[in-house]
């Protein structure tokens, strides 16, 4: 079904991350270099054991500073980074002005942020890592990944009788 | 292959690299980081079922799919050729209460002996991994996003509501780590 541009945007955005905010049409092509990005993130969430099941344990159980450390200095340096390209007006190496869309708040934020606590305690991981985790051989984290995008449909199917 | 690179990276290392991730995206693409939001994709792609919610164009979005693939070649490509093999080191604590499940192996990032297809039918392991999964991917929809879209990307943007999810994800969980799982261990 083809919906009015902006519909289709609206339902896009409401999902506040991930949002393609390029306007430019992009080849297939163009984005090997999104897995080039990928694959780079992918090893430092490998050499930093924070797709560790153990380390998550740690963590949750105040028993180590290293995923404090790591989620920590990783928003340092990513609210440094964006206050530079804002401050810079820095542009895309297309020359497209970069945006940064603002986050609505729902009550989604509080119910889904505490059962996704849940889950990321029983996993060890979140998204990101389930990818990973699955790349350093653990391949039954196929069926949690699978179960995750079940998860996510679910959600999508019941989204409208949930308190947001 | 040099030391450094095959031993764990510390904190200090691992964490900046994961922030540059903001920077490397927005400047290559325009893109906001964040990574749950493939599992969204999928079910577009895959199975859309005329839910509004899955109904946009998710090839426009079709570079986060890419992202997540190359994470996982890079899972393939650390575990195989910048790893060494000696065990996890993980607080003495955490060994005298795993010891108590039975869980005593702490070789590879994913414990064996909690996470392996036979366990997929034991109450467990079907709660670990499926329940668990499935949790993930419902939250963190539910939240609008994950540690990277909310914990990474919110926070470094100074967004409000992404402080109030990662305070929720980390209550979430510090409840089910500390109060809940040990039950779920014991099965």
């Amino acid at each position: 079904m083809q919906k009015p541009i902006n519909t289709d945007f609206e339902i896009r955005s409401e999902n506040a991350m991930c949002v393609n905010q390029s306007e430019l049409s992009s080849p297939l092509s163009s984005n090997i270099k999104y897995l080039l990005a990928g694959i780079l993130f992918g090893i430092v969430l490998i050499k930093a054991e924070v797709i560790a099941w153990f380390r998550i344990q740690e963590m949750f159980r105040l028993q180590s500073f290293h995923m404090y450390g790591v989620i920590g200095s990783a928003v340092v340096v990513g609210a440094i980074s964006v206050f530079l390209i804002k401050r810079l007006g820095l542009k895309t190496i297309d020359g497209e002005t970069i945006r940064l869309e603002e986050k609505k708040f729902s009550k989604g934020q509080i119910y889904g942020g505490l059962l996704f606590g849940f889950g990321w305690a029983m996993t060890g991981a979140c998204p990101g890592p389930l990818f990973a985790q699955i790349g350093s051989g653990a391949l039954v984290v196929i069926v949690t990944l699978l179960s995750a995008i079940a998860g996510t449909w679910v959600y999508g199917s019941i989204k409208e009788n949930l308190p947001h | 292959m040099p030391e450094w690179i095959t031993k764990p990276w510390p904190w200090y290392v691992a964490g900046p690299l994961i922030g540059l991730t903001v920077p490397l995206l927005l400047l290559i693409g325009n893109r906001t980081f964040g990574i749950s939001s493939s599992l969204r994709h999928v079910c577009a792609a895959c199975l859309p079922a005329k839910i509004p919610f899955f109904n946009y164009d998710w090839k426009k979005e079709i570079w986060n799919l890419f992202f997540v693939a190359g994470v996982l070649l890079g899972g393939i490509l650390a575990a195989n050729f910048l790893m060494d093999s000696t065990p996890m080191v993980v607080n003495p604590k955490l060994v005298s209460e795993m010891a108590t499940y039975g869980i005593d192996n702490y070789n590879g990032l994913v414990p064996s002996q909690v996470f392996n297809w036979p366990a997929l039918l034991t109450t467990r392991g079907f709660i670990l991994m499926v329940v668990g999964g499935f949790l993930v991917g419902f939250g963190t929809r539910y939240a609008g996003g994950c540690t990277s879209g909310h914990s990474i990307m919110g926070l470094s943007n100074l967004q409000w509501p992404s402080l109030v999810a990662t305070c929720c994800f980390m209550a979430g969980g510090f409840i089910m780590a500390n109060l809940i799982l040990p039950f779920i261990l014991k099965m």
